[in-house]
């Protein structure tokens, strides 16, 4: 019995540059993916795992191919409902954490529920919860340019998680990290997958991170070249 | 995102990096501080005139002069009947009637043959020597000539009735205590000695009713007496000899209430083409109201430039903050936040930045202009009471505020739609 399909890619590609510099970025990518997968995208630096990821994400569209989130076409929402829809469904991790700088580890987590226009009492009460729940609670009110690389990006997870997505997308989530700190950052994300059936879409050049995934989908010039879990052969 | 949490997003981010921003509200704090100064003068010497020409309650008369017959051709000869003899004197009282030929009785049925003119009245002339009460110390004084057909900005008291039979004097608010009375209140419906000197070299004395004390100004200075009084006293003064044709320094004409301002000026220059000189107070004041409007125009001017290379400031600061939050804008966007809510979030920034600087610069320039307004009116311009050089009124305090806001705006504008145009993928990889 398959879990219901999350994200429906067929034969997606996109292309990048103009005249002669024009390049396929992505070439006719088929995939899907179901509820509570875990999911690396693994593939070099320009194998076009990052564009992957950015057209799954709804950050960029695709110039072939069509692309549903839950059953829907992305082509036919407006920029509105897909703003909504990366809102609600969606969280983000990236390598580079992206916190605001001079702004509390609170104000930090709570961006995404602040954009959504939930009132200050509920973003705060469940960003609270959230951090509590990846012990971080006595640093709500720390500066987040105060806190360790390892803190840092627990901050940036506690951010996806805030708005209860259905999927989180990693760019290289331990990428910035060290080898004990990404360790845990890893266990974190694993156990969200694991324990609440967030699906889970790792972005990756690192093939031990990858590992620990269900299913790997290698990327190279931008075409799949293997697909663990492809839908024939889905666990 | 909700219109509250933009705004205190806003406000967050100005002070996020605070040197910038202050260094931007200090342009704007430099426009908005001299356009409240500049617009206070205005309204200062605006109120004080219109207060001056409202308390006169003359705005239906012509101040009537005889001008100097404009001869080409060498002296002008003798003529019993209508040369008149002229003193050579300023005539006193009120600004602009200047020396003159006198007015004959002639001129003044002329006068009243226009059209429009509904009553001349010559203004009589009294000279007194002294004024005392009850035998205390004597003082000079000057009876103001319009004063009986003028009104006079009171401290106490009432203003002069013309058709009383009794003799009624305004006395100025400096002779209160040197007369020895307690307060201007005590001073009115007693009875002071007016001490004339009549032709014959004789000294008199008339008693007097104080009815009013007013307050000394520009366009009234000296006391008030009304026509019994002044009649009275020219009457004592001529001692009974024939001083020949009655002679006058100026006449007041009253106009028909009911003229136009472009009838007044025809009129006035019908009057003016018969020989006569014809001044309404509005006349005599837009003059200077002319020239301080001018000067208020180039501070305004010099004002609004400063405020203009604020914008560009604006324009810089907010241009390079959307630089510096390039990323932050792309993890926004990323988490689903609309570009309309960009462009507003930066807007916001620029309507904080133009609200900071606007009151400051406001609030500092009420201050200073306050306490500058309270020495000058103690000090230089202790003459004139009732000057408040420095006016401040809420409305255009309220309205420069708007105005630099809305020039924030504007400024914030162009960056704003930078940041709402940003593609969040090119902004996420931007270093």
């Amino acid at each position: 019995m398959h879990a219901e399909t999350v994200i429906d890619a067929q034969g997606i590609g996109k292309e990048y540059g103009k005249g002669t510099e024009r390049f396929a970025a992505l070439r006719d990518v088929t995939l899907r993916i179901s509820k509570g997968e875990c999911v690396a995208i693994v593939g070099k630096s320009g194998s076009g795992k990052s564009t992957l990821m950015h057209l799954l994400a709804l950050l960029d569209t695709p110039d072939t191919g069509t692309l549903a989130i839950d059953g829907v076409d992305a082509r036919s929402l407006s920029r509105a409902r897909l703003s909504e829809l990366r809102n609600r469904t969606f969280g983000f991790v990236f390598q580079q954490f992206f916190l605001a700088p001079g702004t509390s580890v609170l104000d930090n987590v709570t961006l995404p529920l602040e954009i959504a226009g939930v009132p200050p009492r509920r973003r705060r009460e469940r960003a609270l919860a959230v951090l509590e729940g990846l012990d971080l609670a006595e640093k709500a009110s720390s500066n987040a340019n105060d806190l360790s690389g390892g803190q840092k990006q627990r901050v940036v997870i506690a951010r996806a998680l805030v708005g209860d997505p259905t999927v989180i997308f990693a760019d290289e989530p331990t990428g910035n990290l060290d080898t004990a700190t990404g360790g845990i950052v890893e266990d974190t994300l694993f156990a969200l997958n694991r324990d609440r059936g967030i699906t889970l879409i790792i972005v990756t050049h690192d093939e031990e991170l990858a590992s620990r995934c269900s299913r790997q989908i290698f990327l190279r010039d931008g075409a799949i070249v293997s697909d663990s879990g492809a839908p024939a052969v889905a666990a | 995102m909700r219109p509250q949490d933009l705004l205190a997003k806003a406000a967050h981010n100005t002070f996020r990096s605070k040197l910038r921003t202050t260094l931007t509200v200090l342009a704007l704090f430099v426009g908005a501080f001299t356009l409240t100064l500049t617009t206070a003068v205005g309204a200062g010497v605006t109120d004080y005139v219109t207060t001056q020409v409202a308390s006169l309650g003359a705005d239906d008369v012509f101040i009537v002069t005889r001008t100097a017959a404009t001869t080409t051709d060498g002296p002008t000869p003798y003529d019993p009947d209508t040369s008149s003899a002229s003193d050579g004197t300023t005539a006193p009282g009120l600004p602009g009637t200047g020396s003159s030929d006198p007015l004959t009785e002639a001129d003044l049925d002329e006068l009243a043959d226009f059209d429009g003119i509904v009553s001349v009245d010559p203004i009589q002339v009294a000279a007194v020597d002294y004024v005392e009460y009850e035998g205390g110390s004597r003082y000079e004084l000057t009876i103001n000539p319009t004063s009986s057909v003028t009104k006079s900005s009171l401290v106490a008291g009432k203003q002069l009735g013309d058709g009383s039979s009794a003799r009624q004097l305004i006395l100025p608010s400096d002779y209160v205590d040197a007369l020895g009375f307690d307060d201007a209140e005590s001073a009115i419906g007693s009875t002071v000695q007016l001490g004339i000197t009549d032709v014959l070299g004789k000294q008199h004395t008339v008693d007097a009713e104080v009815v009013g004390v007013a307050q000394e100004s520009l366009l009234s200075s000296g006391a008030g007496g009304n026509t019994t009084l002044v009649a009275e006293l020219a009457d004592v003064q001529a001692a009974g000899v024939d001083t020949g044709p009655a002679r006058y320094a100026i006449a007041v004409a009253h106009f028909d209430t009911t003229l136009t301002a472009a009838q007044v000026d025809d009129l006035k220059g019908e009057i003016t083409a018969a020989g006569f000189g014809a001044q309404t107070i509005q006349d005599q004041l837009g003059v200077i109201k002319t020239v301080i409007d001018g000067i208020i125009g180039v501070l305004n001017a010099f004002a609004i430039v400063a405020l203009l290379a604020a914008a560009f400031g604006i324009v810089n600061t907010l241009l390079m903050s959307v630089q510096e939050r390039t990323r932050e804008i792309g993890l926004m966007k990323a988490m689903g936040m609309r570009s309309g809510a960009v462009f507003t979030l930066f807007s916001l920034e620029a309507i904080v930045i133009g609200l900071l600087g606007s009151a400051i610069g406001a609030g500092a320039a009420i201050l200073l202009g306050t306490a500058l307004s309270g020495a000058l009116s103690a000090g230089p311009l202790a003459a004139l009471p009732g000057l408040h050089i420095l006016l401040f009124e809420p409305g255009s305090i309220l309205g420069i505020m708007l105005l630099i806001t809305a020039i924030a705006f504007l400024a914030g504008t162009l960056p704003a739609r930078r940041a709402a145009r940003k593609d969040p993928i090119e902004s996420l990889r931007y270093e």
